[in-house]
């Protein structure tokens, strides 16, 4: 209980900083915005972003739908393929040789040239392309990181698991795989906000014009700037929600590294 | 029939490496621990006393000799896991409870749930940490964790005991209490030890018999026997104690007063 309490505190402790910071910036960017006169398509007052977030939160709400289950889906396929990827690059040394050169050349693809090709592949109704270019996004720093993390085990380890005569699958069942979480949430963490951004550009390139892209499109293209930045400020949001499930995922995942409360 | 010596070696030696870059850790070999025996191994760092203990674990195999453990080759000896493993460092799994690393070798062979509760908190007594069963690994201090790992190799009720430099990275007061703990815990047992260590009075304390090595390649140079009277904390103070720990030190230095560091 006590120690609930304290991590509780930690929470707002570590919350509370970038709040107060957070409504600063912006009662002094409303501030300047009143006091200079500036114009809106140069840089609106927040007061009329949030209003326009409140008059289109239906649509801007339905267009985060759109873009965040292209973001989801993607990262769903990235990250699974990444996984089993290191798993048989960690088991295989051919694999890791065929695989690791293969990894770095996807990370080098430019994702926003991929997109119009993939649009001709597929149907221009489809979302396929987008959730393509998500996942192949998301591939590369879930396979590098969990192949680290699945290659880094304790020397000692590995002499007690060789002690227990263990297969080479009961070790990285019991050793290897718990012993790579800390990395594949690393890797986590990095591809689940870069792919809501990857969801988003992806957009721009033709296809559907449903989702967050094209939203801020045709505000911008509409000289409703307020509405095209509070959409941006809705793609914010949306990497974040992705950023924090993947922070909680790994709380949930690694009790044991849980902030002690009696070591403070 | 005789219960077979705990472990027998005869003329093991190991090479590292081929042609002329190789290094010859150890070589002539012979020794023979008796069921319910304490022996440790001391020599200088180098003396390649870790190595002989690895390959009787059969962690390292050896280039030459034959290496019987309970009567058997030490392959058959690992599979069967007749012998029991601590290191110098702990080695537990942090994402486990301590009950949870206790367990692991009891799970990895397959004894039942209920049963391995059992086995593990009988273990813990036995290492007095039963109010820590579901602590994690860290929040325990270095010695409460060697005690977790002794409990752990003593698990499958070995008949053998491999220790190396358990206590080597522990204060001197630890050490002291983890020396006699250890005493209790083979008294209970009744387990062969074979101890790695560079500790005289270490060596003298615990065991009826100390091997001491040369370095480079290591050899046996003396058996030192140690005709203690107990095992309790008056006999640290007594002058047999240190009567043997003079001997083990003139056993290290070669017994030869006149010349020293000369030309052999």
């Amino acid at each position: 209980m006590r120690t609930q309490a304290v991590w509780a505190g930690r929470i707002f402790q570590g919350v509370w900083p970038p709040i107060i910071f957070g409504v600063g910036f912006l009662a002094l960017w409303q501030w300047f915005v009143e006091v200079r006169d500036i114009e809106p398509f140069v840089l609106p007052k927040p007061s009329a972003i949030f209003e326009q977030l409140r008059l289109h939160h239906d649509t801007i709400f339905e267009a985060a739908r759109i873009t965040g289950a292209n973001a989801l889906v993607g990262l769903a396929v990235g990250l699974v393929v990444g996984v089993v990827a290191a798993l048989l690059a960690a088991r295989l040394r051919v694999l890791d040789e065929m695989l690791t050169p293969l990894a770095a050349a996807m990370a080098a693809i430019p994702i926003v040239a991929l997109t119009p090709i993939f649009n001709t592949m597929f149907a221009s109704t489809s979302s396929t392309p987008r959730r393509l270019v998500v996942a192949i996004y998301v591939f590369f720093p879930i396979f590098v990181n969990t192949l680290r993390g699945l290659r880094q085990i304790d020397p000692v380890h590995a002499e007690l698991m060789r002690s227990y005569a263990a297969s080479p699958w009961t070790t990285t069942k019991v050793v290897r795989l718990p012993g790579a979480l800390p990395f594949f949430f690393t890797g986590l963490k990095i591809a689940s906000s870069g792919a809501v951004i990857a969801a988003i550009v992806s957009e721009y390139f033709g296809g559907l014009q449903k989702g967050l892209g094209p939203a801020i499109t045709s505000a911008a293209a509409a000289s409703a700037y307020p509405r095209a930045w509070a959409i941006v400020t809705a793609a914010i949001a949306l990497g974040l929600v992705f950023y924090i499930a993947a922070v909680l995922a790994e709380r949930l995942a690694m009790p044991w590294q849980r902030p002690q409360g009696e070591l403070s | 029939m005789s219960t077979p010596a705990a472990v027998n070696l005869e003329g093991v030696g190991k090479r590292f490496g081929e042609g002329t870059g190789a290094v010859q850790a150890v070589s002539d070999i012979d020794l023979t621990v008796a069921a319910g025996e304490f022996v440790s191994l001391i020599g200088p760092s180098g003396c390649g006393k870790s190595t002989l203990l690895r390959i009787v674990a059969n962690l390292i195999e050896p280039s030459e000799g034959t290496v019987l453990v309970n009567g058997k080759p030490a392959g058959r000896a690992r599979l069967d896991q007749d012998y029991g493993i601590a290191f110098q460092s702990a080695g537990l799994l942090e994402w486990r409870t301590v009950q949870g690393n206790v367990e692991l070798p009891l799970g990895l062979h397959g004894v039942g749930k209920a049963q391995r509760r059992a086995q593990a908190l009988e273990l813990l007594e036995l290492v007095g940490l039963a109010d820590f069963a579901e602590h994690r690994p860290s929040q325990l201090s270095g010695g409460m964790q060697q005690r977790v790992a002794i409990a752990r190799a003593l698990a499958r009720r070995p008949a053998l005991l491999l220790m190396d430099e358990p206590f080597g990275a522990l204060d001197e007061m630890t050490r002291e209490r983890m020396q006699s703990e250890l005493i209790r815990i083979c008294a209970e047992t009744s387990a062969a030890v074979v101890f790695v260590t560079h500790s005289i009075p270490e060596a003298v304390f615990l065991s009826q018999r100390v091997v001491v090595m040369s370095p480079r390649p290591g050899r046996i140079t003396e058996i030192v026997d140690v005709p203690l009277a107990g095992r309790d904390e008056d006999v640290r103070e007594a002058e047999q104690f240190f009567a043997a720990i003079t001997d083990v030190r003139e056993a290290l230095r070669g017994r030869s007063p006149v010349t020293d560091e000369g030309p052999a």
